[in-house]
């Protein structure tokens, strides 16, 4: 089945075919196209790589990280007043009371309100659409722990820290490798159905950076499966952790000694505010991917507008890492229906390789993932190697169907399952005839620093997952980031909870930080008269952004 | 950038809808309400051009978190369909309305230790399974594909394990529970079969125990510690030294010359 193709395409696969008995004789041979050296990969980096060109960046002009380069998309929320800034609101008495308000219901939320809840305290999770619906639930690939006896922790630092050119907040990674068995026995525990072999022991492979195989997986529904389970573990947990749906957080309360006390929430549904006040705060609330940075196609959910790095950074936080961000080597490039969607590494793990127009091989399949995305952009927008769709989209092909030669027929469909449905949707079936990818807005490496008790800079206030930054330095390997969730958020919910069983007890929350940052957005020169957080992103056209009369809606 | 002519440059526009001059439109109905789409939009981001901006009924946007289940019909014909609103392309006379929350039942209180057979654990949790009439909607209905009175039909009959398995793609849009005459809330009963199957149905992973163990002993925080304060030449000579475990090599198989470090 492969009508879902134009017939240029397919005459364009015919080339795919033609070149795949001899690599498929070298893939059985162990022969692989050649890695790059440490030169060629910081060549075609400098050269293709979108953080390491000028265009579309500018420098911060306010806050702790003040100068720093970043994506314009963000620098503009960030130079943005808040909604709060001039309200008058009784915060005296607050709407909630909680030890614990964690802010994101995704992965790294949902495992700070486990194990704060596991500590006996009270907990409140704030999440802005469905709990589960992140980043978290869209995981494919896997995730990563150094369990098998050829490994250990200190095999998987080598790799983060490599993967990371070395860039990485060493202790954070030490803190990610050392906790990652942990993980994946806490896992097993909560019922995961993790791939297996008949005995128990996990099924481990092979990422792009690896020096051992430890990428465990659940099909390729490892995020969902993550998600699912610690969901549903939340909600055998009512008796501690009360969840609020369609409630995200607008700002960060302050109490006057600059310490963190709690957040106001937002009913999507009502707009009606909430004031929760708490003992200690945990920002989890993921990434930045529809910001679209210079118009890239994105792999991530539909709130992911990096509302937590604006809130925290006017509380006062500093962030880090904040220029680098992750494009995904293979994001899907046709059909136009899954454009930007995710084509898990695992495509390559399992042996499938990149090809150019003519079906030849031109990078090695698992490079870090910064370099294979700038190779892939050298070879079509560089070297003009690259096949265009119809809508003028330009892509590589991966070629799949090499995995069931490989490996046997069915293996495909086995192994990834959901991408198998969802190409089939489109007539495309990806066991007989390769995917078109292009490199996709995937992944947010910087963020709120943190230390290794998921500490920020500011009192009272942890964070964990894709919103911190240091742990991945400037590159993050497959595998790395699902653990980085699971290990910083259960180490923000037991730091919050020694913190607390310590005294620690903000005074009454205020929202004097907003008018502060809006009086120093005037006086740099920088108020466009914009306000953030962005919370829902718009794809409204431009007519009905005209029909809308930039009048306030008589309804809500 | 080297070579790049205007005929390599990609097109830009994030996940706006701009389309081509030559878009062939559409009449779909939103609820009711006629409105003219570009075809071949799926139906998320076919509202989206009409005007929606979503609160509920949109998540992943990639047909894995289950937030945009969407029941239609197309004019003139009887059958009423489902479809996730992210994977669904529009067609004319499309009629559709999202369900992006059905009321369902979940079970309080899975205990994962209890010493109960999996079987009767999910009768007595589950007892509206039995209601069962083997209809076949759920199966009709869902966007997945699965087969969900098949996976009931295994938990009637005590096999865990096999509904578990059998349910594994389930992304819980709860559209299954919301066509069933029984009143039985599909998604909920496989989640917590799944649970119990990774939890008390298959091997633990012996190998995943015992390295916890060691971290939990302490055993790699001084090789961590050595690794933070090395130099960055050193780390660098370490990290373009170490041996890769071969693609081919058997589980537990393959061990590196170096062993002082695992
Ligand atoms: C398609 C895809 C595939 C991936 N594959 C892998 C993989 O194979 N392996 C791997 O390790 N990593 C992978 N990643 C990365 C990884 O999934 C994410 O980085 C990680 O899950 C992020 O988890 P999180 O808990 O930090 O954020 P999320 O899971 O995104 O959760 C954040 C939550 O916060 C909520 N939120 C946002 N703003 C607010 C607000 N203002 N108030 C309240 N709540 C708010 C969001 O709605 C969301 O529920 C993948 C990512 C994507 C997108
Ligand atoms: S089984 Fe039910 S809840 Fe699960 S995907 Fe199918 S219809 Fe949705
Ligand atoms: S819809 Fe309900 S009654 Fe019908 S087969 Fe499915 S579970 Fe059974
Ligand atoms: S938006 Fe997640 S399944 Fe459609």
């Amino acid at each position: 089945m492969s009508e879902g193709y134009t017939p240029e395409m397919l005459d364009l696969i015919k080339r795919v075919e033609a070149s795949r008995p001899q690599r498929l004789a070298e893939s059985r041979a162990g022969k692989a196209f050649p890695a790059m050296s440490m030169d060629q990969r910081d060549e075609v980096l400098n050269q293709y790589h979108p953080d390491y060109t000028d265009e579309g960046r500018r420098a911060l002009g306010i806050g702790p990280n003040k100068g720093e380069v970043y994506p314009e998309e963000l620098i503009d929320l960030l130079e943005s007043r808040s909604m709060l800034e001039s309200v008058k609101a009784d915060l005296s008495k607050p709407d909630y009371e909680t030890d614990v308000l964690v802010i994101g219901g995704g992965g790294g939320g949902s495992s700070a309100a486990l194990t704060a809840a596991a500590e006996g305290l009270n907990v409140i999770l704030a999440t802005k659409l469905r709990h589960g619906d992140s980043n978290t639930v869209m995981a494919e690939g896997g995730i990563q722990g150094a369990d098998q006896e050829p490994d250990s922790p200190y095999f998987h630092y080598l790799d983060v820290i490599g993967g990371g050119h070395f860039t990485n907040e060493r202790s954070l990674v030490a803190a990610l490798t050392n906790d990652a068995p942990l993980i994946i026995e806490w896992l097993e525990s909560l019922g995961m159905m993790f791939d297996k072999h008949p005995d128990g022991r996990m099924k481990t492979r092979h990422g792009g950076g690896t020096s051992r195989k430890r990428m465990h997986s659940a099909g390729d529904m490892t995020g969902a499966e993550i998600m699912r389970v610690l969901r549903d573990e939340t909600r055998n947990r009512k008796d501690k952790i009360r969840i609020l749906e369609f409630s995200p957080a607008i700002e960060l309360l302050m109490d006057k000694d600059g310490r963190c006390a709690g957040a106001v929430l937002n009913n999507l549904e009502t707009g009606a505010y909430y004031t929760v006040k708490a003992k200690a705060t945990v920002i989890a609330t993921g990434g930045t991917g529809r910001l679209h940075y210079r118009g890239f196609a994105c792999t991530n959910h539909y709130g992911a507008t990096g509302d937590g790095l604006v809130m925290a950074y006017r509380a006062g936080a500093r962030l880090g890492y904040m220029d680098s961000v992750q494009y995904h080597p293979t994001g899907t490039a046709y059909p136009e229906q899954n454009v930007g969607l995710l084509v898990t590494e695992k495509v390559r793990g399992l042996g499938g390789q990149l090809l150019n127009i003519d079906g030849e091989q031109f990078v090695f399949p698992l490079e870090p993932r910064d370099v294979e995305s700038a190779a892939i952009i050298r070879e079509c927008v560089g070297r003009g190697n690259g096949v265009k769709t119809p809508t003028g989209r330009l892509g590589v092909w991966l070629d799949s169907p090499l995995i069931d030669e490989l490996h046997g027929p069915g293996t495909v469909q086995r192994e990834l399952p959901a991408k198998y449905i969802q190409f089939k949707r489109f007539g495309i079936d990806i066991a007989k005839v390769p995917m078109l990818v292009y490199p996709t807005l995937h992944y947010q490496n910087g963020g709120i620093a943190i230390n290794d008790q998921s500490e920020t800079t500011v009192p009272g206030l942890y964070a964990a997952g894709e919103t911190t930054g240091g742990v991945h330095g400037h590159n993050r390997l497959m595998g790395n980031s699902l653990l980085d969730i699971l290990v910083f958020g259960r180490r923000a919910g037991s730091a919050a909870a020694k913190a607390i069983a310590a005294g620690a007890e903000p005074g009454p929350g205020t929202l004097e930080h907003l008018v502060q940052y809006g009086k120093e957005l005037s006086d740099a020169g920088l108020d466009r008269g914009a306000i953030s957080p962005m919370i829902l992103p718009n794809y409204a056209t431009d007519e009905i952004r005209q029909r809308r009369w930039d009048v306030k809606s008589p309804t809500v | 950038m080297t070579k790049s002519t205007q005929d390599n440059k990609p097109i830009m526009v994030g996940d706006r809808t701009i389309p081509p001059p030559d878009a062939r439109f559409i009449t779909i109905s939103i609820m009711g309400q006629p409105y003219e789409v570009p075809e071949t939009l799926t139906i998320l981001k076919a509202m989206e051009y009409a005007g929606y901006q979503f609160k509920r009924g949109c998540g992943c946007r990639g047909g894995i978190c289950g937030a945009c289940g969407t029941f239609y019909r197309i004019e003139g014909d009887h059958t009423l369909r489902t479809g996730l609103a992210c994977q669904t392309v529009v067609e004319p006379g499309m009629i559709l309305a999202q369900v992006p929350f059905f009321p369902s039942n979940r079970a309080p209180d899975l205990d994962l230790d209890t010493k109960t057979p999996a079987d009767e654990q999910i009768a007595t949790l589950y007892p509206e399974i039995f209601r069962c009439v083997g209809c076949g909607t759920c199966t009709r209905t869902c966007p997945m594909d699965i087969d969900v009175m098949g996976y009931i039909a295994y938990f009637k009959r005590g096999d865990i394990k096999g509904g578990a398995e059998k349910s594994f793609d389930c992304i819980m849009c709860g559209l299954c529970a919301s066509r069933c005459p029984a009143n039985i809330s599909q998604f909920n009963v496989a989640m917590t079969a799944r649970r119990i199957t990774g939890a008390r149905l298959t091997p633990r992973s012996e190998v995943t125990a015992a390295r916890a163990e060691q971290v939990r002993s302490g055993r790699y925080e001084p090789m961590l510690a050595e690794l933070c304060e090395m130099s960055a030449e050193d780390l660098k000579t370490l990290y373009v030294e170490r041996e890769r475990e071969p693609d081919l090599a058997k589980p537990g198989e393959w061990m590196p010359k170096d062993q002082t470090k695992l």
